[in-house]
């Protein structure tokens, strides 16, 4: 079908325009969200930098082939809500992936724009699409009848099950996600912080699968609560395991667990999940003294960083390689810059101190210069010895990675595992019959739109193996 | 949500809570615990099973009322819901057969000690049951573990009931080094390392259940580690029960102090946006 004749010019060579973002300096010490938003003006300018190719090679490199270019085209148009009805067809999570996609590596990636000029923002016109529809979240829903196909449950309510719900449903499948924590969300709600995705954005686009007629229960741990043989037994037809990479690594130096020595997870979840950043209006607290050290490279040392100087602490964040090997975002990487966020590079921990009463108060460090490339392509970093220091310190947080959530593997050993993360085949399908697994649990630690990725190929395995037609609907 | 179906205070500031929880009446073992948030502005906190109920779905819970949240807790009557109640989290307790088995407890970890007393004794084992109490008036569930073990002994701080003394001093007046072959101990931190310091070199297998700081209760956050045969084990997904001659008390109580000002801070804050209960 050939698509309708433009309304309007594309023009590729308009600069591409800025994501607005809060004052370097209000924002460091407020849990507002950092990055305001396209205004109409910008979107129609930037709308109109997509060429809108034959062959749109975004839509081939988006994980959930959102059709972009066509909701791009829609907001050229000024028909805002007609974009946001163009993304829905593929996600219900403009909101969020808006924010927290990594599009860089994927649909801006492969912006033929980008080849001659800089690529279009599909991110940030994403996120535009998403605020401008908010208000109508509670409308779209309400014309889904309730679901009668069969049962089907998904652990954890991170994006991998997110995704996975929202595909179901559609097919008619009756949809439980079940959530060990009291909050919805999983990584999104106890990983990122709420100046990068503020809660009620979360909320709302969750509160859409609800009124689509998914079925969410907290406070129930997979292989504690219920086993996956008792599930099956409830009559859920499939199970998709979707528990992410929830188990921190530890720095494994002397030292280690003097107070004010917090993984990333614990002082994240602290805050986030928590609110420690509310206390004593929340009832968690979190220890941030004046001087506190991150060590490590990736989204979360970022995030731990921004939240300890937020809360009034003196942060830098220590890694063992240097500025261009950090593998955060590089626009978090520039927002900690900006809010004053000290890097330390080539250098390591290797062991704690404390006082008397067993605070953390100084840390040793090592310089290290970069060697050979290791497994990963990067330069090694390598020690020298005699380049130990100490650093004061009252607060430090290890964000050195995470392996996969051990809890639902431990009790059920039909589960083939290696390095504690499920195996699944070309489909999707773990080692249990209708179990299937996806999103960081697969993959160790990933991101939220391969996890979703996953949660999507997942939901379409589950309905093929439910409905006999290996045909996509 | 969960509902209360009972509550009844066992001793000053002490609370039993009976809470319909028909999953985990289901699974859980002796030694295993629970993550409550009593309301929905609460922090989550760690509590022993100590019972349950097949006929109501319910489990029991026992609670010292010192701090925000435990007061929270006990400040929920019969019918009212209890906003979040997760679990069965941790391991079983260890269990053997055919040994002389002494459970040791003081204060509330006294109700704590009671399924794992229990299951001993349905185990095979011959139990002698020693518990310790401020007074008299402080002794809680005392029918309930006379019920249970082949031999309970009360302690008291003043004397007024049973041995004059702590937990560990009527160890030592009762048992020497072949006395038990197994034990397990609950309470507070200074008595548990008392009772590991009294029987190094007894010969005595004896675990302790562990009660740190903890928020998820998964193995997520890593803030309750503890340190076990200079091993860091995460004492809600390894534990919480360690070989008590191996666990490192003086960390634990370090650790465990750490947000002891907030806490206080937080108990005495009267929240501006009008959340607070009290």
């Amino acid at each position: 079908m050939a698509a309708p004749p433009l309304k309007y010019k594309p023009n590729p060579k308009a600069p591409r325009q800025a994501l607005p973002l809060l004052d370097a300096q209000v924002r460091a010490r407020t849990a507002e969200e950092v990055a305001l938003g396209f205004t109409p003006e910008q979107v129609s300018v930037e709308a109109q930098r997509c060429l809108q190719c034959a062959k749109p090679t975004c839509v081939e490199a988006c994980p959930l082939h959102i059709d972009i270019k066509r909701f791009i085209a829609r907001l050229a148009e000024n028909e805002f809500q007609a974009a946001h009805d163009v993304i829905s067809e593929q996600s219900p999570f403009p909101g969020v992936c808006g924010r927290v996609c990594q599009h860089e590596l994927f649909c801006e990636d492969a912006c033929i724009v980008g080849r001659k000029w800089d690529p279009v923002a599909i991110g940030s016109l994403e996120r535009f699409a998403a605020d401008h529809a908010r208000l109508r979240m509670q409308e779209l829903a309400t014309s889904y009848p309730k679901p009668t196909g069969p049962k089907v449950a998904l652990v954890g309510s991170g994006p991998a099950s997110l995704i996975a719900a929202y595909d179901l449903i559609r097919w008619n499948y009756q949809v439980t996600i079940f959530e060990a924590l009291h909050k919805l969300g999983g990584v999104l709600a106890y990983g990122i912080p709420n100046f990068r995705l503020p809660r009620e954005i979360l909320r709302e686009e969750i509160a859409r699968l609800q009124n689509m007629g998914v079925e969410f229960v907290v406070d129930f741990i997979a292989g504690k609560t219920a086993s996956l043989a008792e599930l099956m037994e409830e009559g859920y037809q499939a199970i998709f395991i979707g528990t992410g990479a929830g188990l921190p690594h530890m720095m494994g130096i002397p030292g280690e667990n003097l107070v004010g020595v917090y993984t990333a997870n614990e002082f994240l979840t602290r805050i986030n999940l928590m609110e420690a950043f509310k206390f004593p209006d929340a009832p968690t607290p979190v220890r941030v003294g004046k001087r506190t050290i991150v060590v490590g490279g990736g989204n979360s040392a970022m995030d731990a960083a921004r939240w300890a100087n937020r809360m009034g602490s003196e942060t830098t964040i220590l890694y063992r390689r240097g500025r261009v090997e950090l593998k955060a975002r590089l626009e978090e990487i520039e927002h900690a810059e900006e809010e004053g966020i000290k890097f330390e590079f080539l250098a390591a921990p290797v062991a704690l101190y404390g006082d008397e009463n067993g605070y953390v108060k100084e840390i040793e460090c090592i310089r290290m210069e970069l060697g050979e490339p290791d497994e990963s392509g990067r330069r090694a970093p390598v020690p020298i010895e005699s380049s130990r220091h100490r650093i004061a310190v009252d607060t430090v947080v290890a964000a050195i990675g995470q392996a996969p959530n051990p809890t639902l593997q431990k009790v059920t050993p039909q589960l083939i595992t290696r390095r504690g993360r499920i195996l699944i085949d070309e489909h999707g399908e773990t080692s249990m019959a209708h179990v299937y697994a996806g999103g960081d649990v697969v993959r160790g630690g990933s991101t939220v739109i391969l996890a979703m990725k996953d949660g999507r190929a997942a939901a379409q395995a589950i309905h093929n193996a439910l409905s006999g037609t290996p045909e996509v609907q | 949500m969960n509902r209360v179906l009972a509550k009844r205070e066992l001793a000053p500031l002490v609370t039993l809570l009976e809470v319909e929880a028909p999953r985990i009446q289901r699974r859980w073992k002796a030694g295993q615990f629970i993550i409550i948030r009593p309301l929905e502005t609460s922090e989550r906190i760690p509590l022993t099973i100590v019972d349950s109920n097949a006929e109501r779905q319910s489990i029991t819970m026992v609670i010292q009322a010192i701090g925000k949240t435990t007061k929270e807790a006990v400040s929920l009557e019969p019918e009212a819901l209890m906003c979040d109640l997760v679990g069965p989290l941790g391991e079983p307790a260890t269990m053997s057969k055919g040994k002389n088995v002494v459970c040791m407890a003081g204060g509330v970890g006294v109700a704590e000690l009671l399924p794992v007393a229990k299951a001993f004794h349905q185990a095979g084992n011959r139990v002698t049951a020693l518990c310790g109490a401020r007074s008299e008036n402080y002794r809680i569930l005392d029918a309930e573990l006379k019920e249970a073990v082949d031999e309970l002994h009360w302690a008291t701080d003043d004397g007024s009931f049973g041995f004059h003394g702590n937990v560990v001093q009527l160890l030592n007046s009762l048992a020497g080094p072949d006395t038990f072959q197994e034990g397990h101990v609950i309470g507070p931190i200074p008595m548990m390392k008392a009772a590991a310091e009294a029987t190094r070199g007894w010969g005595l297998k004896l675990h302790a259940s562990l009660n740190p700081v903890m928020i998820d209760g998964t193995g997520m956050c890593g803030g309750c580690r503890v340190t076990v045969g200079h091993e860091v084990k995460f004492a809600c997904v390894d534990g919480p029960e360690f070989d008590a001659h191996l666990v490192d008390f003086d960390e634990l109580t370090r650790r465990n102090r750490a947000y002891r000002e907030m806490e206080q801070e937080s108990l005495n804050h009267k929240c501006r946006v009008g959340l607070d209960i009290h």
